[in-house]
């Protein structure tokens, strides 16, 4: 399991994965010898799998965020999958969450406009199969979107 | 009132796909993979960067490994809109370590939360000690989170 150190070092990474060696150590109060090993031990146990970039969509005319909500029609074995394996083939799409509770599905849709969203609302979201029901929520404003662990 | 978007080229694609994959990639490493040099790859970063486009970067964390077994989205729905400011609700929301995410949305709730936990029982304590107490919370729907998967979007 982790340790104090490996926490403190975890804290103050994920806010900055950006930070020097130098100072993140500085920061969880260690050497940069100790930090770059604790680090390179993580990733070994598979604990930080790496860093991704955060592209923001809106910067590239994707100014419409929608969040639709699927119930599928269960009846249907291997609705999940189906499903999925379409959805997977809309490039406009970028999450696809399943889950225990009221809904059963997610996806987070991009669109250039609304003109744009109806387009693939009508000819590519519309035609995935085994849809029982939808819900959209409208993204407005992204308030937090850090997503760091409270480590 | 919408600014000029950027537009991509197909080595910017290429370079977006790259780092989305493995943000840690330095110029050189990315020139090599796209037959650029160092320095044409550097200048393509700097200019997504000055636009905007490449906001940041994010630790990709095992949350199993971290002791975070349970993930699950609240739409929230606000009781006493106008009594409440927004901005009231958002500032304690985001101020909740468990909560990853705050969104604002429209449609059958005013609000989604990202939040994290160790298992049921620790998530029946964040909602009723932090999530129920929130100022105007009315509505809570909660969804467990089963499966993720991101994918690269129109690039």
């Amino acid at each position: 399991m982790l340790d104090d150190l490996d926490r403190r070092i975890l804290r103050h990474f994920q806010p900055d994965p950006g930070i020097a060696m130098a100072e993140l150590a500085d920061a969880a109060g260690t050497t940069s010898a100790v930090c770059s090993r604790r680090i390179a031990r993580l990733r070994d146990r598979g604990i930080l799998k790496g860093q991704e970039a955060v592209i923001n969509w809106r910067a590239l005319g994707y100014t419409v965020h929608v969040s639709l909500r699927f119930t599928l029609d269960k009846t249907e074995t291997n609705a999940f999958d189906i499903f999925i394996r379409e959805a997977r083939n809309v490039p406009e799409v970028l999450e696809i969450q399943t889950f225990l509770g009221r809904v059963d599905l997610r996806l987070v849709v991009i669109a250039r406009d609304m003109a744009h969203y109806q387009h693939l609302y009508r000819t590519r979201l519309l035609t995935l199969p085994h849809i029982a029901d939808i819900e959209a929520l409208v993204h407005v404003a992204t308030i937090k979107a850090d997503e760091e662990l409270p480590i | 009132m919408t600014e000029p978007s950027f537009e991509l080229d197909d080595q910017d694609r290429a370079l977006l796909r790259a780092l989305r994959e493995d943000a840690t990639l330095g110029t050189g490493e990315l020139g090599r993979r796209l037959g650029l040099s160092q320095p044409a790859a550097w200048r393509r970063v700097k200019r997504l960067t000055e636009a905007g486009v490449l906001s940041g970067r994010r630790l990709v964390l095992d949350r199993e490994a971290l002791g975070f077994g349970v993930t699950v989205f609240l739409g929230v729905k606000l009781a006493t809109k106008g009594r409440v400011s927004l901005d009231e609700f958002e500032r304690a929301a985001s101020a909740i370590p468990e909560v990853q995410t705050v969104e604002h949305v429209l449609g059958l709730y005013d609000y989604r939360l990202r939040v994290v936990a160790r298992d049921l029982a620790d998530f029946e304590r964040v909602l009723r000690r932090r999530i129920m107490t929130l100022p105007g919370v009315g509505n809570v729907e909660a969804n467990v989170l089963l499966s993720e998967e991101r994918l690269p979007g129109p690039i």
